[in-house]
């Protein structure tokens, strides 16, 4: 049982639209069974309704292993890191002070870091990540290459990641608008009589258009 | 009198909200279901496939349905906890009846008791005052053979001609706006559409929020090229990354597609052939249009001049489009004049039934569709039928075995009930699947109209706010406890089946109407024994109306993953896109393409007016309502759903920073919104996605918390919809 080689985990934040699908339904998963591992959160309300939806980037040299002083936490074969191991996990919160993305948890009734695992009872079976499955946006979507490629062609898909010094690739791919992104705007910015932040101009929202 | 038993609080603590929660069988890892069957949510018009894990009688789980197309096991968050709704703590497990004495307002009773005592005051009140003095209140969150069942009750039962729904709150306007353009009121094109669509215009839609699915349908098209025009005076989730954002003012959507149908002209994007060939009615139009100057359409609609002339340019030079309306547009008391402006520019366009050429309304209810067409609306027979047709009434009452002079004719809307009961013309009341003391507007005045009703019968399986002035209550059944047909949101016909019993004494809500029939002593016409049976004789009664479902049987729904209506025949497909050329319309007969007898669409002139109430200098601020992705209505389901209700715990007051400031207010402060109907206190959430002249507040919750208490009964004319989307407050930081 493992996550087929062809099969890719792919996040779209554009298209996110802050339901928490993913949220309610991660917590539906077998192996977190009424844990929701996901997190979704705005960037900044007050500015814009934009909201990011993280999950394990599952990192082809992850730092959450790399400082675990008990060795708890695993990779698969199939490039999957696993959530703590029971027996080894001594609670030490190393992991989640050093993952550069801020995805492991620490269970601390349960005393064991638990992370997202891409739904490993359901991935490694042939079946997509509950996130994945229910994301009404498609902005969590599980499948291959190809048909990412396909469905969105105007879009490019990244794994890099630089924090600092480091870079980091990982399993999980994020997707970027090929063209201009999306401006934050103000909706005075459209109005007939707006009182205009300097920030926020007509000329900015006309950007969107593309044309 | 039907006050409340008890106090708010005694009834709560009886009857909840409590919130449900995955315990027990439902966290367990490794459970085997005994077993998994295909259904679909409860909630919205999408009503999305999904499968539901049943362990000894009950649900304790779901799957996604990734085989049926429309939603390919796509959820949003009310559908993924839709199953915590089962074996709920709330759950009504026995009728009851009316106690005072009872810490809870109530007290348990035998059935077939509560059963004889409603039989017993409906004949009371209607030997007393007359057939019309008892009304019913039904809902669109039904099947199909249930609103049919309710409207064949009151009319050959009852004898009563005030029966209405709670699709008056959210379709009529549309429906209204189709029938008058097209003759008929149906999603004119499947979803598929969409994504092949050049501009995607969305005007008053919250689709991220109020139909989470059909955003991927959006960002799909978003991937394939086209320009996506959003029209909101707020910046909801599907607006952020559009193209063209066009904030209007709320209640002028019908200047803005006046505006833009002026600017089509001017420039020549307009589909001579289409029009000429397709539609009457355009010179009229076009002349009206004269006077929507792209100056007069900004300074009435707030949206600055150059985004209409670019709005216009988009949608005019399009090759192919996609035109989505809900709410937004339709709670108004002119809503059946902006469906008009909307319609105008699509048939202006020509772009109409064609592949990846459409126009929809977004169904909200579940049933939103099905639950409009065979009878439970005031004024309507089965298969989309006219009440006041006599050809159309001498059909039913053929199909239903009376007179056709025994059929009431048309009554009145329920907002209109509500005022009959508070002026003492209606003394009883049957509700079931309504629950307008939360969803109706002004409902202060809801609740001093239930208070004088001599006799009031609730249906429901949770004790819903306004079922807490009943004097007896029927425990109903939960949609995965019964079996039936629902229509969603493309028009396509399908099949929500049973998947528990219900528990305890609670019966499927149409035993319980035929349980009430009988004990009148007028059973005939309602000794069904299955829904497949009801189903059969709603074939037959809407065969030859326009809404069609004589060729739809439940098995074909099984193998074909739902029929599109019309369906005249069991030989006949569906028909999955309205207006194409040759497909079946049993009005115009190969005369066209639309619902006439020549086979034309109608422009309509859609006339201009400020809403019901604008501002003034007392009340200064328009105040808009909606709702969020958490909840669904009226909160009965979702607001017992522990999940659900952490996502939003209470209501709360969009203010955009510019009116946060004149006014003092912080993010987060408890702030007062005062109509001249009632107020608010809710916490501030303060967010440049709104419009400075305008405050937002979603309406899922009851009593001190319901936005309802604010807004106005101000009504359409011909939809009697409610103008839910603006009226006109003042607001300011409460006292600490």
């Amino acid at each position: 049982m493992s996550v087929p080689d062809n099969l890719g985990f792919f996040i779209d934040p554009n298209r996110c639209i802050g339901c928490q699908s993913c949220v309610q339904a991660c917590s539906e998963c077998d192996t977190h069974k009424g844990k929701s591992m996901i997190q979704l959160q705005y960037v900044d309300r007050s500015s814009s309704i934009q909201t990011v939806p993280v999950v394990c980037m599952h990192c082809s040299s992850p730092t959450c292993a790399e400082v675990c002083p008990s060795d708890a936490i695993k990779r698969t074969e199939d490039g999957v890191m696993q959530t703590a191991r029971k027996p080894r996990c001594i609670a030490c919160s190393n992991c989640v002070l050093a993952c550069p993305f801020g995805i492991p948890k620490m269970q601390t009734e349960l005393e064991m870091m638990m992370k997202c695992d891409m739904c490993y009872d359901r991935s490694s079976v042939g079946k997509k990540p509950m996130c994945a499955t229910v994301c009404p946006s498609q902005a969590l979507f599980f499948g291959t290459k190809e048909e990412i490629e396909k469905l969105r062609p105007r879009s490019q898909v990244s794994n890099e990641f630089k924090f600092g010094k480091q870079i980091i690739k990982t399993k999980v791919h994020i997707m970027l608008p090929k063209f201009t992104p999306t401006k934050v705007l103000d909706v005075t910015a459209a109005m007939h009589e707006p009182v205009v932040d300097k920030n926020f101009d007509l000329e900015s929202l006309l950007d969107n258009f593309e044309v | 009198m039907a006050k409340l038993p008890v106090s708010i609080e005694a009834l709560t603590k009886g009857f909840g909200p409590h919130t449900a929660q995955s315990i027990g069988k439902r966290v367990e890892t490794g459970i085997e279901p005994d077993r998994v069957v295909n259904t679909h949510c409860c909630f919205c018009g999408q009503q999305c496939g999904i499968q539901l894990k049943v362990k000894e009688n009950e649900v304790i789980g779901f799957e996604p349905r990734d085989s049926f197309p429309f939603n390919q096991g796509m959820l949003c968050p009310k559908g993924v906890k839709r199953y915590l709704q089962g074996s709920h703590p709330d759950r009504l497990l026995t009728a009851l009846e009316r106690n005072s004495e009872s810490s809870s307002g109530f007290i348990p009773i035998d059935y077939n008791k509560a059963i004889e005592r409603t039989a017993k005051e409906i004949t009371r009140i209607q030997s007393s005052f007359g057939a019309d003095a008892f009304a019913i209140l039904s809902g669109a969150s039904l099947t199909t053979e249930k609103t049919y069942l309710m409207g064949k009750f009151a009319r050959i039962c009852l004898k009563t001609a005030n029966i209405d729904y709670n699709g008056r709150l959210c379709m009529v306007s549309a429906a209204a706006g189709n029938k008058k353009a097209f003759g008929i009121d149906r999603a004119a094109n499947p979803w598929s559409d969409i994504p092949k669509a050049e501009v995607v215009w969305i005007s008053g839609a919250n689709i991220a929020e109020c139909a989470p699915i059909t955003t991927n349908y959006v960002w799909q098209a978003r991937e394939n090229g086209a320009k996506i025009i959003v029209v909101d005076p707020r910046i909801t989730p599907i607006a952020r990354t559009c193209h063209l954002f066009l904030p209007v003012k709320p209640g002028r959507d019908v200047a803005l597609f006046n505006g833009i149908l002026h600017l089509m002209i001017e420039h020549n994007w307009i589909n001579h052939e289409f029009i000429n060939s397709h539609t009457v009615g355009f010179e009229a139009v076009a002349q009206h249009v004269k006077e929507w100057t792209p100056k007069k359409t900004a300074e009435v609609t707030g949206i600055a001049e150059k985004l209409i002339r670019k709005a216009a340019e988009l949608w005019g030079r399009a090759e192919s489009s996609f035109l989505l309306h809900a709410r937004g547009i339709e709670h108004h008391s002119h809503g059946v004049e902006n469906v008009l402006g909307a319609i105008n520019i699509v048939l202006a366009s020509g772009r109409i039934g064609r592949e990846g050429c459409g126009y929809a309304t977004i169904t909200g209810q579940g049933n939103g569709q099905g639950g409009r067409e065979h009878g439970q609306k005031c004024d309507q027979l089965p298969g989309g039928r006219d009440i006041s047709n006599p050809e159309h009434r001498a059909y039913i009452a053929k199909v239903w075995g009376v007179n056709p002079d025994e059929l009431p004719q048309a009554g009145v809307d329920a907002y209109e009930i509500m005022r009959k009961i508070e002026r003492g013309e209606i003394r009883g009341l049957l509700t079931i699947c309504f629950n307008p003391k939360v969803s109706l507007p002004d409902n202060n005045f809801v609740t001093r109209a239930l208070e004088k009703l001599e006799f009031y019968a609730a249906i429901d399986f949770f004790l819903n706010e306004t079922a807490h002035h009943a004097d007896i209550v029927l425990p109903g059944s939960l949609h995965e406890e019964d079996e039936g047909v629902v229509t969603q949101i493309e028009g396509r016909v399908i099949k929500i089946n049973k998947v528990v019993d219900p528990p305890g004494d609670a019966k499927q809500d149409w035993k319980i109407i035929q349980d009430i029939a009988k004990s009148l002593g007028r059973e005939r016409g309602f000794t069904f024994s299955t829904p497949a049976e009801i189903f059969q004789e709603l074939r037959i009664a809407s065969k030859g109306g326009i809404a069609d479902y004589s060729g739809i049987t439940y098995d074909r729904i099984e193998q074909q993953n739902g029929i599109f209506w019309p369906c005249p025949s069991e030989e006949h497909t569906g028909t999955v896109r309205l207006f194409e050329e040759g497909s079946f319309n049993p009005i115009a007969k190969g005369n066209g393409r639309f619902y006439f007898p020549d086979g034309k669409a109608r422009f309509n002139l859609a006339l201009y007016k400020p809403p019901a109430e604008d501002v003034d200098e007392e009340f200064p601020i328009i105040l808009t309502t909606g709702r969020v992705v958490s909840h669904f209505l009226s909160g009965t389901q979702t607001r017992r759903i522990g999940p659900l209700v952490d996502q939003t715990p209470s209501p709360f007051v969009e203010i955009h920073p510019r009116l946060a400031d004149r006014l003092g207010i912080k993010n987060g402060d408890m702030t007062t919104v005062v109509s001249r109907r009632g107020e608010i206190t809710i916490k501030a959430q303060i967010v440049n996605t709104i419009r400075p002249d305008t405050v937002f507040i979603p309406y899922h919750w009851p009593g001190k918390q319901s936005a309802n208490q604010l807004t106005i009964a101000a009504q359409d004319p011909i939809s009697k919809i409610p103008e839910y989307k603006v009226c006109a407050v003042k607001l300011f930081r409460a006292e600490q």
